[in-house]
């Protein structure tokens, strides 16, 4: 292993974290809810009375972001560098596994491991395992 | 009220997603990737989001309400079963893939990233196919609900 100093970014990163953190806090002191992104998204799939509105709210300031963003700064770097397919099959491996494991880096990776509980830190450690695992298969044994 | 709190929360989670560069795919992967050349920013990440996160589950500990006069409605303990494991290695793979877990695939579409807008559609369509299956394995469906008025 070796350390990628010029692509190390402590501050923004420390500072985004808390910012993530805000709004996890926020949403959990003021909703009474665990900011999961997979559960809000996925309880649309089986729409309820009365539990509808906040998922759509949440979601939607999510894709806002980046709108509100562009209107003051220009966006900061986004590149994806998988292919398509490999990006479909992500996706739905994502839209899966986040379903039956009860949650995603949001619910089990700041919000479960912030509340220390075992389950979103058996979660959280499972997923960046694989996620690790994958990267390693596919950038250093596949296409080195 | 509860909605626009959603709105505003969803908002700073995603402008701190772009601040910490988790939404940059590229970023992520290099965290992902410990045998090359190793960017750890995500770890200070997670660090800041649980420093605060931390912080605020343990104030509202013993609450029943919220500030909004909500309820409390947080997971209490459960198991760790084949299900958590299985599902979080799976969403593993798929991040360790492109990138982009399910935060991020939002961001990413409102930017009008076209490679966010595949991975988003597909990720909703692995949701109908976890519906599916959940639909399928369940007992029969009941009755329909009565109407009452």
């Amino acid at each position: 292993m070796s350390i990628a100093w010029n692509a190390f970014t402590p501050a923004s990163a420390l500072i985004g974290g808390a910012i993530i953190g805000t709004a996890a806090a926020l949403f959990a002191v003021l909703n009474g809810r665990i900011a999961g992104i997979s559960g809000i998204l996925g309880g649309l799939m089986r729409p309820q009375t009365g539990d509808i509105s906040w998922r759509i709210a949440f979601v939607a300031g999510l894709v806002a972001a980046p709108l509100a963003w562009g209107l003051l700064a220009a966006l900061p770097e986004i590149r994806v560098d998988a292919s398509y397919l490999a990006l479909a099959a992500a996706g739905v491996l994502v839209g899966v596994g986040t379903r039956y494991g009860g949650g995603c880096t949001s619910g089990h990776g700041v919000c479960g491991v912030s509340r220390a509980s075992p389950r979103s830190i058996a979660a959280t450690l499972a997923f960046m395992a694989a996620g690790s695992a994958t990267v390693y298969v596919a950038r250093h044994l596949i296409a080195p | 009220m509860y909605t626009a709190a959603s709105f505003a929360a969803g908002l700073i989670f995603g402008l701190g997603l772009l601040v910490a560069g988790m939404a940059n795919p590229a970023k992520v992967l290099g965290f992902l990737d410990l045998a090359g050349a190793w960017d750890p920013s995500l770890a200070l990440v997670m660090a800041g989001a649980i420093a605060v996160g931390a912080g605020a589950f343990a104030l509202m500990k013993k609450w029943t309400r919220t500030l909004l006069g909500a309820p409390v409605l947080l997971p209490g303990p459960r198991r760790i079963d084949r299900k958590l494991i299985l599902g979080s290695l799976v969403f593993g793979v798929g991040w360790g893939l492109a990138g982009i877990c399910p935060g991020p695939a939002l961001v990413l579409a409102g930017a009008g990233s076209a490679k966010g807008l595949v991975f988003l559609a597909a990720m909703i369509a692995g949701n109908g196919a976890f519906e599916f299956f959940e639909k399928k394995k369940g007992v029969a469906p009941g009755p329909a609900p009565m109407r009452s008025s």
